[in-house]
């Protein structure tokens, strides 16, 4: 199998789920005997090209185009395309970022092929690759098969691999070819602006020992303080799921999650929080976590260390006071 | 400005989800159904600027019978119409087959513009929109935080990762995806539910679109996930489990 592997740069960096997706394409490439072609696509990226092939893979492929400077879905999507129709691959694989999101599918009907994405593993089974992702929000996986010939366009999920074990090329470096594409302005319909962000983050999420976090399960604007009493009594801060920022419950620098931070801390309490992919990915890294959630299937427990299944109302009062006697 | 916005039916939020045997798809009698949140978003975004500049707008939905119901709410909250592709079989077509569905049933209606939710919370392929607009021949933008339109442009605000942003302009007619949080979905009054029932529904049959059956992929099976981590759950009154995540947490983690 042919493997085409799109990495993602901003400003000259490489994204790290790149490596992550280098990862699961090298895994695959070992399974399936074949190729594996990366991709640098943008404009002045030929030293990220060069830092590519260092890693192990055939060749390097280097996409330069004035027009790739900055990132729109119809410049990537058909530089990619003419990629895609020169190099023949079996599979194109991505990193399941918001950009990837924004042109891959586009890229995929374009040539009249569909996109499996955000996957978060595969299985290679009497010679049938099967991509696996998450419906109904985590609480079911999904083995997924491509129906129809190749190319065939899947991206995988951030933290879904682990980008330390992407192995380095065995004799220095891979060759880096420069491969040109054809575009021009009018075919351009989206005019990129500035990058920015929002008011400076107040709190630093990242620096915090200890997280309590909640989840549509708080139910209501007037239960936050409950929680915020608790991250007090253990010197931890407040933050939460993407819909209780969405609600305006709590400020969007609290969010932890692929729109919001990720933290690592030593103990993450998660109240009430289901345990989304979208959440999950900017919170599995924590040292030791602990759920309480009501439903006991709720994918937040495939990752807790501890787990509580109840109703919060009653536990984290009886947690509280129970830190309470103990000061 | 003639305004199609994209609404699906899914499973209730807090609906015990069970698997059919095989694992073809979920068992749907006894569970409730509701509009897809993320849609909600997208819907109350495209009542905003037919209130700021006019037109109409269209609620569109595929899926069995029961996601008039769908259509129905959105009619409530102030949709001028809405059109239904009745599919029984819905949750079997691929992102692509979804999508060149519905832009065979509206590709007559030249919409002005075409808002859809970031994704659906069942199957959560996150495609329809992007897939849209490339079939329908349109520009797209998705993950949107605010619109602006003036003349026959936009001015857009996209949500990218880690809390960075980007501006971005789009020519009119155009596909965009809505992220969950732009604004405060409204709630349907009575007199909106009143009024929504003299509302046309048209109904356009999927086998009568000409569409491309053949899917580029196939959900095999779904399945409860294979745990990552061995849990450890801590059972018995509240009080007890409060001594003992603590305990645990002090002693046996050490992180307190």
């Amino acid at each position: 199998m042919k493997i085409l592997l799109v990495t993602e740069q901003r400003e000259g960096k490489f994204n790290k789920v790149s490596f992550e997706t280098l990862a699961a394409a090298q895994q695959i490439v070992q399974h399936t005997k074949g190729s594996l072609i990366g991709l640098v696509i943008g404009k002045g990226v030929a030293p990220l090209a060069d830092e590519l092939a260092g890693s192990h893979l055939d060749e390097v492929l280097l996409v330069e185009h004035d027009l790739l400077e900055k990132y729109t879905p119809d410049g990537f999507s058909l530089a990619l395309r003419q990629v895609i129709e020169s190099t023949k691959p079996d599979l194109v694989l991505l990193p399941h970022t918001y950009q990837v999101r924004d042109f891959a599918p586009k890229l995929a009907a374009s040539t009249g092929k569909g996109m499996i994405g955000d996957c978060i593993g595969y299985r290679y089974e009497n010679g049938k690759l099967i991509f696996v992702r998450q419906m109904f929000q985590g609480r079911t996986a999904a083995d997924v098969v491509f129906a129809g010939d190749p190319p065939w366009i899947a991206s995988f999920q951030a933290s879904a691999f682990r980008a330390d074990l992407v192995t380095k090329h065995a004799s220095g470096k891979a060759p880096v070819k420069a491969v040109s594409v054809d575009l021009k302005p009018e075919q351009i319909r989206t005019k990129p602006l500035e990058l920015f962000r929002e008011a400076k983050q107040a709190v630093d999420l990242t620096q915090a020992p200890i997280l309590v976090s909640i989840g549509r399960g708080i139910k209501a604007p007037e239960n936050i303080p409950m929680a915020e009493k608790l991250a007090k009594l253990l010197s931890g801060e407040i933050c939460a799921s993407r819909p209780i920022c969405d609600e305006g419950w709590l400020p969007m620098e609290r969010q932890i999650g692929s729109s919001g931070q990720t933290v690592a801390p030593k103990l993450y309490l998660a109240l009430g929080i289901s345990g989304a992919i979208q959440h999950v990915v900017g919170m599995k890294g924590s040292r030791t976590i602990a759920a309480i959630n009501k439903d006991q299937n709720a994918p937040i427990f495939e990752v807790a260390d501890y787990g509580v299944v109840g109703d919060l109302f009653e536990i984290v009062p009886a947690i509280i006071e129970e830190l309470e006697k103990s000061k | 400005m003639k305004i199609g916005v994209c609404v699906k039916q899914v499973p209730a939020k807090d609906a015990p989800l069970a698997i059919v045997e095989g694992g073809a798809w979920i068992r749907e009698s006894d569970i409730g159904f509701e509009t897809n949140e993320p849609d909600s978003y997208a819907l109350e975004e495209a009542l905003r600027l037919k209130e700021k500049h006019g037109g109409e707008v269209v609620a569109i939905s595929m899926g069995p019978e029961r996601a008039k119901q769908t259509i129905k709410e959105a009619l409530a909250k102030g949709a001028d119409r809405g059109i239904h592709i009745p599919d029984d079989q819905f949750y079997k077509l691929d992102p692509l087959g979804s999508a060149r569905s519905i832009a065979a049933a509206i590709k007559a209606e030249n919409f002005d513009l075409i808002l859809t939710g970031l994704q659906s919370d069942d199957q959560g392929f996150g495609q329809t929109g992007v897939l849209l607009a490339e079939l329908l021949g349109r520009p797209h933008a998705t993950i949107i935080m605010a619109i602006e339109v003036t003349d026959s442009r936009m001015k857009l605000k996209r949500e990218l990762e880690a809390g960075w942003f980007q501006w971005v302009e789009l020519p009119l007619p155009a596909v965009l995806s809505i992220q969950s949080g732009i604004n405060k979905p409204r709630y349907a009054t009575l007199k909106g539910i009143m009024a929504a029932k003299k509302k046309e529904i048209a109904i356009v049959q999927r086998a009568s679109l000409g569409v491309p059956d053949a899917p580029t992929q196939h959900v095999e099976r779904i399945y409860v996930p294979h745990k990552a981590k061995q849990t450890e759950f801590i059972t018995g009154q509240p009080k007890e489990i409060a001594a003992k995540l603590i305990e645990k947490l002090k002693h046996e983690a050490r992180v307190l």
